[in-house]
């Protein structure tokens, strides 16, 4: 559970940059990339950019392979599906928490009428 | 985000449908997300009168919410407020509202959760980050569609 809550802060505070969002935005688009092509559209340098990936990969949003000189990353979405469920645990709850309702009331129901009410 | 809704056709007649949302025995028998009991269910279903749930998980997890009712027109209407207890969950006041419309294979129960949205703001910029929880889920609906 602690673990959870952690892994959650981790996402949403790698998710709260528009740079980090803009790069697992490119990552989404293309099957791995190097840290030059990430760093393209950005009007920062390389190191900044170096930077966002360690926090990306500080909470498993993206993973790193070097091969020769070259880095490739990827992107990870498990996290990110993890921090969409949290935002949609109301959604969870309720609807389950109805169809018990209905499963509860519909006995109810045949309860009633069996006893002719 | 801003509001749930939930609609499910119940084939029992509204009032059985009123009292299991609105009694304390109704409400320990269906409240929480999976098979876990139910430990506290207490209800004074009248306009002021609070309720009272706490249940356990599957996961052994315990978790309490309350509230105050605020709208009662048996059998067709509850509204309620709700709130978690406690702890990191605690998201402030949110506002349950329940509607009752008989149908002919029994009820059509209308479900609405709001006032989320501003809260979840709120609390995210309590939890010092900025972004704007749309372009949030903007981007985790991009990364679902991917999969």
């Amino acid at each position: 559970m602690v673990n959870y809550k952690v892994r959650l802060d981790r996402t949403f505070r790698a998710l709260v940059d528009p740079t980090r969002r803009a790069i697992l935005a490119q990552l989404e688009r293309r099957d791995g990339a190097s840290i030059s092509q990430l760093a393209k559209p950005f009007k920062i340098a390389l190191p900044a950019v170096m930077k966002h990936l360690d926090v990306l990969a500080d909470a498993g949003l993206v993973t790193r392979s070097k091969s020769g000189r070259t880095v490739t990353v990827r992107l990870r979405p498990q996290p990110m599906r993890e921090a969409m469920e949290w935002l949609r645990r109301y959604e969870r709850f309720w609807s389950s928490s109805l169809d018990r309702l209905t499963a509860y009331a519909e006995s109810k129901e045949a309860e009633a009428r069996r006893h002719g009410r | 985000m801003t509001t749930l809704t939930l609609v499910r056709r119940i084939k029992a007649r509204p009032q059985l449908v009123f009292d299991a949302v609105t009694t304390a025995q109704g409400i320990a028998q269906w409240w929480g997300p999976d098979a876990g009991p139910v430990l506290v269910a207490e209800s004074d279903a009248r306009v002021g009168g609070r309720y009272r749930v706490r249940f356990r998980m599957l996961d052994a997890t315990e978790h309490e919410s309350s509230g105050e009712f605020l709208e009662i027109v048996r059998p067709e209407r509850v509204v309620m407020s709700w709130r978690w207890k406690g702890g990191v969950e605690d998201p402030g006041e949110s506002r349950v509202e329940i509607t009752l419309k008989p149908v002919p294979e029994g009820t059509e129960l209308t479900f609405v959760h709001s006032q989320l949205h501003d809260e979840e703001t709120r609390r995210s910029h309590e939890g010092g980050w900025t972004g704007s929880l749309d372009k949030l889920q903007a981007l985790f609906a991009v990364v679902s569609a991917a999969q």
